[in-house]
């Protein structure tokens, strides 16, 4: 008779999985031992990945391209300043109301964006964040056009320089680790059976009783939210607000695509690999400017056309790596 | 009388919206493309109609005989040669792909030609307006609205009474039989690509001589465009002129108020046209 066991973890991803919880404890020390030009770089890399995780939740697995997620980055650092500076709220408090405020923003938002199908979805959240730019211009109590800084008594509610600087530090690494673990988990569950479903194929996914529409306002609200918590982590990294930067489509949004499609859509390493690849680039390319631009560009339109899975869709085709396993593997004895 | 004013140079501006969104429509009705590059091909339109002039010292709109068939000859090849590899059942390639493109041609053009904001001199047709009760319009803005009239009557036209049309409509319809019919359907995207660019460069050299441009430019322009498309109603040409035509006088509107708003004004009104009528006002087709 054939015996079989299922499994789920792989050697591989057991041997990650202690490796990525090391790399954490050694990060979150690192206040203690790293210089603070060292946990800007940390810092923002934590947000990047990120801000690429989340897109890719949405863009890799539920096919939900937008172009507009600079609508709720920008929000997140606005809704920040402004509880900061009219309510008095604490700022490291406001990162979660932001998040929940944005969230409660997104539901209608979502409703009417998702009138618009395929590709015209991604330019209708275009549009979105483009309103909420025109919106943050008007404002003239946070400095209208030209944006707004955050006061120095505010400022010193976050500490002095050290603490400052370790806190932010660690928010960014508690987002970055934190929107990693939540992809996986959520991957791992019943609603990532559905989500892995739906990108395989719509639908057959509904023919086997995946209320998809829902699936997808949920996940998009979700996102919404989280993107705006990195948002407000981001006002606080700048100590600044202004229309143009907060709600850039290049920063926040172009970036990020050019991350996932290289390092691999619909994966979760893919964003892992992707920002490595991006912070390398940029650290030896940034002086070229625009052409380090330009070259990005190309180099996601030539992964998209050669490797439409990106560099670690590739590699896992190939040498079947699996870093966070979310499947089922059956393995059979004589 | 202000009022009316304000809406009849609403309406004007409107021919211009339409021009930026006649290709968009005619791309997404043949192919299911959306191209997000479409704006920054409409400024590389401008730029190259000024470097004709340069060389030429030709009028802008006499510049159009070079514009036009050089923008139709680089759709062509841009369709063969990159944007046919992407098209297939999936949505993502071709998103992503036009997505790289539009970076790389802002910064393409910021690399040549700096982020100096340009215009195009149309000499004494800026200038010259016709007045009649009150009302004055503007040689350039009513020459530009019957220039958006004409282009999609001919679009109009070439859709339903040529054989490059009905190549179009079949490919649209069933790509695979069109096929099976002897068409080549690579053939029959590249040459409604050259015929988008066609398009874009007539909107491209009426946006510079109409305003200042620089290379980032052309997400707004994209914009524009798709709200005309999904206010008129997907597939539907005329509906794009009206789609065109209620945004401009929305933005005109909003500007009156305060100028701050314009933009966002016709923003609103999208939206608002969205929530009310998804499909759009005058719905053809099917997203």
């Amino acid at each position: 008779m054939m015996q079989f066991t299922i499994s789920r973890a792989t050697i591989t991803s057991r041997i990650a999985g202690v490796f990525a919880l090391l790399l954490l404890v050694v990060l979150a020390a690192a206040p203690w031992w790293a210089s603070s030009s060292f946990l800007h770089l940390a810092g923002e890399f934590a947000v990047y990945l990120a801000l690429a995780t989340l897109w890719n939740l949405l863009a890799g697995y539920t096919g939900l391209v937008s172009v507009g997620q600079q609508a709720y980055v920008g929000l997140g650092g606005y809704i920040t300043f402004s509880l900061a500076l009219f309510l008095g709220v604490h700022p490291l408090l406001a990162i979660p109301l932001a998040g929940l405020v944005a969230a409660l923003v997104a539901i209608p938002v979502a409703s009417l964006v998702f009138r618009l199908a395929g590709a015209y979805f991604a330019i209708g959240t275009w549009v979105m964040a483009e309103v909420f730019r025109l919106i943050a211009a008007q404002a003239t109590a946070l400095g209208g056009g030209s944006g707004i800084s955050l006061p120095a008594t505010v400022t010193k509610e976050l500490g002095g320089k050290w603490l400052r600087e370790a806190s932010i530090f660690w928010l960014a690494l508690a987002l970055g680790a934190g929107c990693l673990a939540l992809v996986y988990l959520l991957l791992r569950s019943r609603i990532g059976l559905a989500l892995t479903a739906i990108r395989d194929s719509e639908v057959a996914s509904t023919s086997l009783g995946i209320r998809i529409g829902r699936v997808k306002h949920v996940l998009y609200v979700l996102v919404a939210g989280l993107t705006a918590m990195i948002g407000a982590l981001i006002s606080l990294q700048k100590l600044r607000v202004s229309p143009d930067a907060a709600f850039s489509v290049n920063d926040w949004t172009a970036f990020v695509i050019f991350i996932v499609v290289i390092g691999g859509i619909g994966t979760i390493e893919g964003p892992i690999i992707g920002t490595i690849v991006y912070f390398l680039l940029r650290e030896f390319l940034a002086d070229f400017g625009t052409l380090y631009l330009l070259f990005l560009g190309t180099l996601a339109i030539v992964v998209m056309l050669g490797a439409p899975k990106g560099l670690w869709g590739y590699a896992a085709e190939r040498f079947g790596w699996s870093l966070f396993p979310v499947g089922y593997r059956i393995h059979f004895k004589e | 009388m202000d009022l009316i004013n304000i809406i009849l140079q609403g309406v004007l501006v409107g021919g211009l919206y339409a021009l930026f969104a006649a290709g968009l429509s005619l791309i997404f009705g043949v192919m299911r493309l959306v191209n997000i590059a479409h704006g920054d091909l409409i400024v590389l339109a401008a730029y190259i109609a000024m470097e004709v002039i340069r060389l030429s010292g030709l009028p802008p709109l006499v510049a159009l005989i070079f514009v036009v068939p050089v923008m139709a000859a680089f759709g062509y090849a841009l369709q063969r040669g990159i944007l046919n590899r992407t098209l297939g059942g999936d949505l993502l390639p071709p998103l992503l792909v036009s997505f790289g493109l539009s970076v790389i041609l802002q910064n393409g053009l910021l690399a040549v030609f700096t982020a100096d904001s340009r215009k195009l001199d149309a000499g004494v047709l800026e200038t010259a307006s016709v007045s009649f009760g009150g009302l004055s319009i503007g040689l350039l803005p009513a020459l530009m609205f019957a220039t958006a009239v004409a282009v999609i009557a001919a679009l109009q036209f070439m859709f339903y009474k040529t054989a490059l049309g009905r190549a179009f409509r079949a490919t649209s319809d069933d790509a695979e039989i069109a096929e099976l019919m002897g068409l080549d359907r690579r053939r029959v995207y590249a040459w409604a690509m050259a015929l988008c660019l066609g398009v874009v460069a007539i909107a491209g050299v009426f946006l510079a001589i109409r305003s200042n441009f620089d290379p980032f430019m052309g997400p707004g322009r994209l914009i524009f465009g798709f709200e005309a498309v999904i206010i008129g109603g997907l597939g539907n040409l005329w509906g794009t002129l009206a789609g065109g035509v209620i945004l401009g006088v929305a933005q005109g509107l909003g500007a009156a108020i305060d100028p701050g708003w314009q933009i966002l004004a016709g923003h609103v009104a999208f939206l608002l046209i969205l929530a009310i009528k998804p499909r759009g006002l005058f719905p053809r087709m099917d997203g």
